[in-house]
C-alpha cells in the first residue's frame, strides 16, 4: 500500500481521492483546531500553556495514515495533533484543554497530558524524553503477549540529547521491540537550535549506532511521510523491528503561547520561507493539480473542519467546570 | 511451616505470584542470569524464562519507564533498583509517570506495579548504598511506600504489593536480608497495604518503627522493661504510606507518649507527619511532646561512622526515658 503512495510529485501517478480527502481532512481539522486553540488561549480560556502543533500536520497525519485503530501512539506535549490524527474527539479533547468535565480526563490532565484509551493514546507527556522508556515497555508488552500490535512514539528534537532517548533506543534495539521513534525535528528546542544542542545534527543516524534501520523523510510531505512510516510499521508487525525516523519538520508559531511567534531564536524571514513548505498548501495543491479533489470538494472539506472545529469550542464552553470533589479522586483506585 | 530468611521469604513471593499470574514479569538489572545483587530472584529466570525475568541493561530511567509501558499495557511488572541510593536516576519516572497515570487519565490508565529496592545502613556500605530515602517517595500521591520488618510480613506485602491495583514502591532493608529466620506458611498470603501492627502492646509508651528499625524499637522496649519496668507498646507501620493514622493514634491516645524511630535523616522525615498525626488525633491525651530519634541531618558518610548516624538501642532508649519523665 505504502508503496504506490511513495513521494510523488504533482506529476507523479494518480492520487486515490478517497485518501487524500482523508488525509486533507485530518490536516485541516489539526489546523482549525490549533487556530481556535491559540484564540481560546488569548481570551483565557486555557490555562498551562499551549504547544500549537501548526506547521506539522503531515507527520502526524502521515504516520497514523499508515496504523491500525488497534496501534499505538505515544506523544510528547505537543499532541494535539497526535490525539486527533488518532480517531480522539475534538469536542472532549477542546474540553480538556479549557479544564472542564467534559473533556477527556474531566480537565485533570489538560493540554500537555492528553489521554484516549477509546484510540489507544497513551498520552502527551511534559518531561522531554521521559516518554521514550514508555513506549518501549509498551512494545515489549505487545511482544510479550504475542500481538502484532505497534506503537508509535512521537518526540522532538528536544528530547534527542536526552539520556532516555539513548537509554530506549538500546533497549528497543537489543530486545527487538515494535516500535517506531518518529523524531519531529523542528529545529528548535524550544529557543536552541538543533546545531547548538546536538554533536550530531542528523538525528536518523543516531539509529544506526544503535544497529536498527533509520531514515529521514521530508515531514511536510504527508504521503512520503505515510511511506517511510509504514515500512517501518510493516517491519515492526513482521519480525518486531524498531526503527527511528527522522520528519523534518518546522512549527510555524513559537515554541508555547509565551513566545507566540517564535521570533527571538529565529528570523522572519526564516519562518516566511518555511511556511512556503506548509505541508497542507502542498497537498491541497498537489491534490487539485493531480485532479483528485476538485476546488468544490475543498472548500466544502473546509467548510465540514470548521464546523467540527467550532461545534468543539461550543461543546468546551458549554461543559460545566469539574465538580471540586473531583480534586480527590484518581489518585487511587477507589473501592 | 518453614523457616525462611527476608530474602527466601521475597523469593518465594514472587515464584507464587508468577505462578499464580503470568502478567507478573520481573525486570532490573543482574536478577536472571545472575538471580539479582542480594539473590533475591534467584533461580526465578531459570524457572519461568528469560521473557519474563528479565536482565535489563544498567540504565535505571529505561527500568522503571519500561516498566510503565508495561503496566498500561497491562502487565505486572517487578522492577528492582539495585540500591535505594540508584534510584535518582529514575526518581522522575516515578514520580512524574508512575505515580500520576491515574490522575491524569481520569482512572483509564494506571501503574500496577511495585518497584523493589534494597535500603537502609547495617551493612558497613557508602552512602548511595547505605541511605534510607523512603520520605521521597511517601510524599508522593499516588504510590505506595511499603517496608516490611521480617520474613513473614516481607513475603505476604509483596504479594498483596504486586496484587495492588496502584503503584507500590517496596524497600527491603539490606540488615534484615540475612539478619533471622522466622515461621512462613507455604500456602500464599497478604497482609493488607496501609495497616500498621502492633507488636508488642503495653500502656506506657508507644514506639513506632518499621523496616530494620522495628528490631531496635523491640529491643529497647526489651531494656525498658528489664531496667525501668516500663511496658512500651511497639507498633510495626508496615505500610509508610498511606500511614495507618488510626492504629497510631489509637495507641498514643493509650499510652499518652510517643517515640518514633527511623534510618531516614530527622528534619522533614517520616517522624515528623507521625508526631503531626499524633498532635491531631490524640492532642489531649498527649504527656509529653513526641520524641523523633532518626538519622541525624547529614549525608551519609561511610561505613566507619555509621553506627553514629543510623539509630540504635541506647538513643531510644535514652528518648525514651526523657519522654517519660517528662
Amino acid at each position: 500500500m505504502a508503496k504506490t503512495m511513495a513521494p510523488q510529485k504533482a506529476t507523479g501517478p494518480a492520487l486515490d481521492p478517497g485518501l487524500v480527502r482523508k488525509l486533507l481532512t485530518d490536516m485541516l481539522l489539526i489546523r482549525r483546531f490549533e487556530e481556535k486553540a491559540a484564540e481560546a488561549y488569548a481570551l483565557g480560556k486555557i490555562g498551562g500553556f499551549l504547544h500549537l502543533y501548526i506547521g506539522q500536520e503531515a507527520v502526524a497525519v502521515g504516520a497514523t495514515s499508515a496504523l491500525r485503530p488497534d496501534d499505538y501512539v505515544i506523544s510528547a506535549y505537543r499532541e494535539h495533533g497526535h490525539c486527533l490524527a488518532k480517531g480522539s474527539d475534538p469536542k472532549r479533547m477542546m474540553a480538556e484543554l479549557f479544564g472542564r468535565r467534559d473533556g477527556l480526563s474531566h480537565g485533570k490532565g489538560g493540554s500537555m497530558h492528553l489521554f484516549d484509551k477509546s484510540v489507544n493514546f497513551l498520552g502527551g507527556h511534559a518531561i522531554v524524553g521521559a516518554h521514550l522508556p514508555v513506549a518501549a515497555g509498551v512494545a515489549f508488552a505487545i511482544k510479550y503477549e504475542a500481538r502484532d500490535q505497534v506503537i508509535v512514539c512521537y518526540f522532538g528534537d528536544g528530547a534527542v540529547p536526552q539520556g532516555e532517548f539513548h537509554e530506549s533506543l538500546n533497549l528497543a534495539a537489543l530486545w527487538k521491540l515494535p516500535v517506531i521513534y518518529l523524531c519531529e525535528n523542528n529545529r528548535y528546542a524550544m529557543g536552541t537550535s538543533t546545531d547548538r544542542a546536538l554533536a550530531q545534527t542528523q538525528i536518523w543516524k543516531f539509529g544506526q549506532t544503535y544497529g536498527i534501520p533509520s531514515e529521514k523523510v521530508d515531514g511536510m510531505d504527508v504521503f512520503a511521510v505515510r511511506d517511510v512510516v509504514g515500512r517501518a510499521v510493516e517491519r515492526a508487525r513482521r519480525d518486531t523491528t524498531p526503527s527511528l525516523i527522522e520528519a523534518d519538520t518546522y512549527r510555524f508559531r513559537g515554541h508555547s503561547m509565551r513566545d507566540p511567534a517564535g521570533a527571538v531564536y529565529r528570523t522572519k524571514e526564516e519562518v516566511e520561507h518555511e511556511k512556503e513548505r506548509d505541508p497542507i498548501a502542498l497537498l491541497r495543491q498537489r491534490a487539485l493539480a493531480g485532479g483528485a479533489l476538485t476546488e468544490a470538494d475543498v472548500r466544502a472539506i473546509e467548510k465540514d473542519v470548521s464546523d467540527r472545529i467550532d461545534e468543539a469550542v461550543a461543546f468546551a464552553d458549554a461543559s460545566p467546570e469539574p465538580p471540586a470533589e473531583g480534586l480527590f479522586t484518581d489518585i487511587y483506585k477507589e473501592g | 511451616m518453614t523457616k525462611l530468611n527476608m530474602v527466601k521469604a521475597l523469593n518465594l513471593a514472587l515464584f507464587q505470584e508468577m505462578e499464580r499470574d503470568p502478567d507478573v514479569v520481573i525486570l532490573g538489572e543482574d536478577v536472571g542470569v545472575d538471580g539479582g545483587v542480594f539473590r533475591v530472584t534467584d533461580d526465578l529466570q531459570r524457572k519461568f524464562g528469560s521473557q519474563r525475568v528479565i536482565d535489563s541493561p544498567l540504565a535505571e530511567a529505561a527500568i522503571i519507564g519500561t516498566g510503565v509501558g508495561m503496566a498500561l499495557y497491562g502487565l505486572r511488572p517487578v522492577c528492582e533498583i539495585q540500591f535505594s541510593g540508584f534510584a535518582f536516576q529514575c526518581f522522575h519516572q516515578i514520580e512524574n509517570h508512575v505515580a500520576r497515570y491515574r490522575l491524569r487519565s481520569q482512572g483509564r490508565f494506571a501503574c500496577s506495579m511495585v518497584i523493589r529496592m534494597p535500603y537502609g545502613g547495617g551493612v558497613r556500605a557508602l552512602e548511595h548504598h547505605t541511605e534510607s530515602e523512603e520520605q521521597f517517595y511517601a510524599h508522593i500521591p499516588g504510590l505506595k511506600m511499603v517496608i516490611p520488618s521480617g520474613p513473614r510480613n516481607a513475603r505476604a506485602l509483596l504479594a498483596a504489593a504486586i496484587r495492588d491495583p496502584d503503584p507500590v514502591v517496596f524497600f527491603e532493608s539490606k540488615a534484615l536480608y540475612h539478619a533471622a529466620k522466622e515461621e512462613v506458611p507455604p500456602e500464599s498470603e497478604t497482609f493488607p497495604i496501609g495497616r500498621a501492627q502492633v507488636a508488642r502492646e503495653g500502656g506506657d509508651l508507644t514506639l513506632v518503627a518499621y523496616g530494620a528499625m522495628l528490631r531496635v524499637a523491640r529491643e529497647a522496649a526489651d531494656v525498658l522493661q528489664a531496667e525501668d519496668g516500663v511496658a512500651a507498646e511497639v507498633l510495626d507501620l508496615l505500610t509508610i504510606s498511606p500511614l495507618d493514622r488510626e492504629t497510631i493514634v489509637a495507641s498514643v491516645a493509650k499510652t499518652g507518649r510517643a517515640v518514633v524511630v527511623h534510618e531516614a535523616p530527622r528534619s522533614f522525615g517520616p517522624g515528623a507527619e507521625i508526631a503531626a498525626s499524633i498532635m491531631e488525633g490524640a492532642f489531649l491525651r498527649l504527656e509529653a511532646p513526641v520524641r523523633r530519634v532518626a538519622a541525624h541531618d547529614v549525608s551519609f558518610v561511610g561505613f566507619a561512622r555509621e553506627k553514629a548516624n543510623v539509630p540504635d538501642v541506647a538513643r531510644v532508649v535514652a528518648a525514651a526515658r526523657e519522654t517519660l519523665a517528662f
